[in-house]
């Protein structure tokens, strides 16, 4: 490659790195400003400011956020577990064995993926209502899974395929026991599958805004990104946009720094498979 | 997994009998019942999550039901249905839907390709690196990156009218069509852009290098390449890529709703579902237009998958 188009392909990666980055250090940027710069229209904060961290954290706005926050991480979690359960045992079977039935088990958790979340949620408002579901974390956890499940048996089945299973065998043969094999060669091949499966999983619950709005109506199971909704300013003439810049870098940190780690497989979660056709 | 440990010993016979025998022999016959076991709760669980609140929602959008008045309930057949799609407000919200759609799905696979040429291209340290920074919109609820967006164009906090020299500085882009619908297929556009990138780049690296080689050599100009060698070799990812990202915009919530609320015209057929049931009460009215909105998904997918010939046996779910 000769020095000139080197240097593109430089600057068409530092133009990536722009894109990536400019909304995310405005959102960081609105979060640091005092309640008096927030209409300043710069960029960047005149002087760096905690107040809006406090507002949320301590201060008017922490019993709407903070509840909401312990909702968001409870009940992402449990869906992201029970999803990642039973995504497993279905994974492993159709990897390993051959039975009737595999195409419709993956036809079925794809075109569930695919179905617009609005058409479950409203029906489930009305059954949720009648059965005493409505604003409880069950109630959430339950459609949860509906984003959750699909999206763990596709990768995981990904990922399984991958596996040497062979290698259990193999351990075997040499003396292991059948447990030994599974802890000591199965779980370590499996594990990064099932790890990268499990974050993927929780992000799009965590994302999850649909089902927060419509099937919650206060704090007992309001999750973060439907309570940033109902943020309210200082006076009823004031913008929260402090406030929730704050409460958007809280919840995005997290993440970011969990899909940063994992992002070799991350990356091979999202696309493995994919273009094999 | 506790549960797989018990499945492996089976599973470990069953990989010894390859190649198949014609017959079902009993052990082949165990194994289809170990694989059905296996997968029955999950299939059971997804079919009682949405299975079952589809076939409620087609019942429902049978009735005049309004919630605030349960007692006049009544079964009105077809008549929802009707009511809608002879409704303005319907084919309005219809419209924003396909035109969100195809301009934000159009303009992510131009940029998506070209972040995937520049990350393919890109050396040494650079590499691992873009492809990191890329996960990072992804990894971005979409509310926040709607309120990223929303505050950055905003008339009291944002510094956009005054960063563009061509921008009056009182611009309210909220208030009119053409300028809201232009901020929120930004952000959708941003948060999404990497996921297609990513398919794309994987798509890129299935191209035969030396089928680059050869039409080099032969003098072929590298949109020559692009046009004859590169793209029809990775058609499988762009039409997965495509068809994902198509059903997925069509569905858009979370942007509308931060950003204008359904103002100025920007309702789309999601946020309309929404505002009849949850907002309005009107169960009987919200699952029509819920029904309508699943059978503009199943259309859709219908078209890529027999129109287009998208193998979807051989593409994987991911992210919105």
């Amino acid at each position: 490659m000769s020095g000139r188009s080197k240097a593109w392909w430089w600057v068409g990666g530092l133009l990536i790195f722009l894109y990536c980055l400019f909304p995310v250090a405005w959102i960081l940027s609105l979060s640091l400003k005092a309640p008096s710069d927030l209409d300043d229209g710069s960029f960047l904060p005149r002087s760096v400011s905690w107040q809006n961290y406090q507002l949320i954290l301590t201060g008017d706005a922490s019993d709407l956020f903070l509840p909401a926050l312990r909702n968001s991480v409870g009940i992402c979690l449990i869906a992201t577990v029970i999803a990642v359960v039973l995504a497993a045992l279905c994974a492993y079977a159709v990897a390993r064995l051959d039975f009737p039935g595999k195409a419709f088990v993956l036809g079925l958790s794809l075109a569930v993926s695919m179905f617009p979340v609005i058409s479950i949620v409203t029906p489930l408002f009305n059954i949720w209502r009648a059965i005493g579901l409505f604003d409880t974390w069950a109630g959430l956890v339950i459609p949860y899974l509906s984003i959750t499940l699909p999206l763990s048996i596709w990768t995981l089945t990904a990922f399984f395929r991958e596996i040497p299973w062979e290698m259990e065998q193999a351990a075997q043969v040499d003396g292991a026991t059948t447990a030994q094999a599974f802890r000591k060669v199965i779980v370590p091949l499996a594990g990064p599958g099932v790890a990268t499966t499990a974050i993927i999983a929780f992000f799009l619950a965590w994302n999850d805004f649909v089902y927060g709005i419509s099937l919650t109506s206060t704090e007992a199971a309001r999750p973060v990104p439907a309570a940033l909704a109902f943020f309210t300013g200082a006076s009823q003439f004031e913008e929260p946009t402090g406030a929730i810049s704050a409460a958007a870098v809280i919840v995005t940190v997290p993440v970011v720094v969990l899909v940063l780690l994992f992002q070799r497989q991350i990356v091979a979660g999202l696309t493995q498979g994919a273009v094999k056709g | 997994m506790s549960a797989a440990t018990t499945a492996v010993p089976a599973a470990a016979d069953a990989a010894t009998r390859k190649p198949p025998r014609p017959h079902r022999s009993d052990r082949r016959r165990q194994e289809a019942r170990l694989g059905l076991m296996l997968c029955a709760p999950a299939i059971l669980v997804l079919l009682a999550v949405v299975g079952y609140p589809i076939l409620q929602a087609v019942w429902d959008s049978l009735f005049s039901y309004k919630l605030t008045n349960p007692d006049a309930r009544r079964f009105v057949g077809l008549g929802n249905f009707s009511l809608i799609l002879s409704d303005p407000i319907w084919w309005q919200a219809l419209g924003v839907t396909v035109l969100i759609t195809v301009v934000t799905v159009v303009v992510e696979l131009v940029l998506g390709f070209a972040l995937a040429l520049v990350m393919n291209n890109a050396l040494g340290t650079l590499r691992p690196a873009l492809r990191t920074a890329i996960l990072i919109p992804y990894a971005i609820i979409t509310v926040v990156s709607a309120f990223a967006f929303r505050f950055m164009f905003d008339l009291t906090s944002g510094f956009v009218n005054s960063w563009l020299p061509f921008v009056p500085d009182d611009l309210d882009w909220f208030a009119s069509f053409g300028t809201a619908v232009t901020v929120i297929s930004i952000s959708e556009i941003w948060k999404t852009t990497p996921f297609i990138s990513l398919l794309l780049l994987s798509g890129l690296a299935q191209v035969p290098g030396e089928l680059q080689e050869a039409a080099k050599v032969d003098g072929a100009t590298w949109w020559q390449r692009m046009r004859r060698v590169t793209i029809p070799n990775m058609k499988a990812a762009i039409m997965v890529a495509l068809l994902f990202r198509t059903l997925d915009a069509f569905r858009i919530f979370d942007n509308i709703f931060i950003m204008t609320n359904g103002a100025a015209g920007t309702e789309s057929v999601s946020f309309l579902a929404y505002r009849q049931t949850i907002q309005r009460l009107e169960i009987g009215i919200g699952s029509a237009v819920s029904v309508l909105l699943t059978i503009c998904v199943a259309l859709i997918a219908l078209v890529f998958v027999k129109g287009f010939k998208v193998n979807l046996a051989a593409s994987t779910r991911a992210g919105r």
